[in-house]
């Protein structure tokens, strides 16, 4: 086993029946990591981690984990953890025999069992809920009883789905803080699922972003957020004007427009081209563009403007001089600040 | 008053007294001194109430229905708590129509079911009348059993079980150790509800009925063809109030009523 592929998904093919969920699917994660799995809903994340688990039959393919095959085994004998959505705490059971399930049928007794039970429960801070009832909980307080359950068992690799998309925003930095601890401390490899790039690119070290049963891009939050390689993963993350190239311009619905490109700098090969709104600049440069909408956003203003580009979003600091709606003005999309894509959806 | 504000209270009151009175006449009549059937009752006494437990076809049609009721309930339970988990768990093909031939009992008459039982497969199949009555009563209990169950385990979140496993149990260990817990109330509901439908069955039984094997309810309707005292309705109103009790305690204990 070499550490670069603790857990390796080798051309893994994923179906409901007869529809393909997940095709030819290709990822190595190293011991220790923490990857997220990013995607609009139905991209193939969470089957995926449901094939990990051994929750869902492989259709081909192969799932290793610390070199041993584990595609045809059964999933209570992987010693993957899975913390669900709905936290799935088995609610005839107080939290003390819930953490104490899994060890218990591991054969754990005695003063064994009860030391690694106290001691699961409080690490996640609810000593004092011990007897409780699962209904009896908040739903961060359930959710923390989950990872318990389910780091009490010392898992290999630790699956988390939407680990913080029930929680409000107080909860979400606190189990986000959380989540970071057990990592740091144990050592576990998580995988966690969610189709928020906020919590992808705050919490993951490395994000594999999907769409439509394939992997998309995978990389660091930084490349993920700077550096997209697909109109997907651009318009994904904030890259509100994308586009294609053709013939050294860029491709609008009246023909190729021609591109600036500063002297001394190469002209872009890439398949396309994307920029945020903050990275267009207004009121020079050679395009030229009618303000149909603008709204104030605190720091910022944002405008809408209509052009032979067709639409573009431009984000500005408000300290700027005001474009009112309807004004014409000029404006440059800065090819050395553009995102280059490879990929054009 | 106006005649509006005391139109609900005398519906309600009439309502009442159509579904209570001619339980509270047989309660009446039960503890009569005459030597018929009357209301208003004539004296009092308890010599009927204890007249009932001294008829032998009594004691032994009493047995039969206990067996039935219990052992027809026990039975349709163990049939329909793998076909409601199957149905409510996995999209079967032709789930539908199972559901409806799994409560066809419930909505054919009793009257049809029973002729249909006696006539195409107890006479053709030469069935024993005891094995006859305990298939009846368990194909009419099952109904009940796969519907009740089947509502508490639709409220029961399937990913537990795949919790369960992944913390290292088996599948069928998982159904034991996570799901049977949880939907111990509802299981329960259906065997008082299966035991009472059993034990007040009457059309299905009476087809099926035959020499020196009755249940309770056919063997009182044998009885008052023959003898119009007051014991049958002493006997009424002790198997009323057992119900009643049996309801009680459920709803007390198990919110029987969340489950019906």
């Amino acid at each position: 086993m070499s550490d670069q592929s603790y857990l390796s998904l080798e051309k893994l093919t994923l179906a409901y029946g007869d529809s393909v969920a997940v095709a030819d699917l290709d990822l190595s994660v190293r011991r220790g990591e923490l990857i997220a799995l990013l995607g609009p809903s139905g991209c193939g994340k969470t089957t995926t981690m449901r094939a990990i688990a051994g929750l869902l039959p492989v259709k081909s393919g192969n799932v290793i984990l610390d070199g041993e095959d584990m595609t045809r085994t059964a999933p209570n004998k992987r010693a993957v953890g899975l913390v669900f959505q709905s936290y799935a705490l088995f609610p005839h059971l107080s939290v003390y025999e819930n953490v104490a399930f899994g060890l218990r049928l591991k054969g754990m007794k005695g003063a064994e069992l009860d030391s690694k039970v106290q001691s699961g429960i409080a690490s996640v801070g609810l000593a004092k809920f011990a007897d409780r009832k699962p209904a009896e909980l908040s739903g961060g307080q359930q959710q923390r009883v989950a990872l318990a359950r389910s780091m009490v068992m010392e898992p290999k690799v630790l699956l988390l789905d939407e680990p913080l998309s029930n929680l409000d925003a107080r909860l979400r930095l606190e189990m986000r803080t959380e989540l970071q601890r057990v990592q740091r401390e144990t050592g576990v490899t998580m995988i966690f699922v969610t189709h928020d790039q906020a919590e992808a690119l705050s919490l993951a070290d490395r994000i594999v972003v999907m769409k439509n049963g394939a992997i998309e891009q995978i990389g660091t939050p930084e490349d993920i957020y700077n550096r997209p390689t697909s109109s997907f993963v651009a318009d994904f993350v904030g890259f509100e004007n994308i586009f294609a190239l053709e013939g050294g311009g860029l491709k609008t619905d009246n023909g190729s427009v021609p591109l600036s490109v500063a002297p001394g700098l190469e002209a872009p090969s890439a398949a396309g081209l994307a920029w945020r709104p903050r990275m267009v600049t207004l009121g020079t440069g050679p395009f030229r563009g009618t303000v149909r909408g603008t709204s104030f956003a605190g720091h910022s203003r944002e405008y809408l403007l209509d052009s032979a580009l067709g639409p573009i979003k431009a984000e500005v600091d408000a300290s700027e001089p005001v474009h009112v709606s309807g004004s014409d003005l000029s404006f440059d999309l800065p090819v050395h600040k553009a995102a280059q894509l490879s990929r054009i959806a | 008053m106006t005649a509006r504000s005391l139109f609900v209270p005398t519906t309600l009151f009439l309502l009442a007294t159509f579904l209570i009175g001619p339980f509270l006449i047989i309660v009446a009549a039960s503890f009569s001194a005459g030597e018929t059937l009357s209301f208003p009752p004539q004296g009092f006494s308890l010599q009927w109430i204890l007249k009932v437990f001294t008829v032998e076809s009594f004691r032994a049609s009493f047995a039969m229905s206990m067996f039935l009721a219990i052992g027809g309930t026990a039975a349709a339970l163990v049939l329909g708590i793998p076909a409601s988990y199957a149905l409510s768990r996995y999209r079967l093909p032709g789930a539908e129509i199972i559901r409806t031939i799994v409560s066809a009992p419930i909505i054919v008459p009793g009257i049809i079911v029973g002729l249909s039982l006696l006539r195409y497969v107890v006479v053709p199949f030469g069935v024993g009348i005891t094995l006859a009555l305990f298939l009846a009563h368990t194909a009419l209990i099952l109904p009940y059993a796969v519907r009740v169950v089947s509502a508490s385990l639709d409220n029961l979140r399937s990913d537990i079980e795949e919790a369960a496993v992944l913390l290292g149990s088996s599948r069928l260990g998982a159904f034991f150790r996570v799901v049977m817990p949880n939907i111990k109330g509802g299981i329960l509901s259906a065997f008082i509800l299966g035991f009472v439908t059993s034990f007040n069955q009457v059309p299905v039984s009476l087809f099926l009925s035959g020499p020196g094997v009755r249940t309770l309810p056919i063997d009182m309707m044998a009885y008052m063809e023959i003898v119009f005292d007051p014991s049958v309705a002493a006997l009424s109103s002790l198997l009323a109030f057992l119900s009643i009790g049996i309801v009680f305690a459920a709803e007390r204990f198990l919110g029987f009523s969340r489950y019906v």
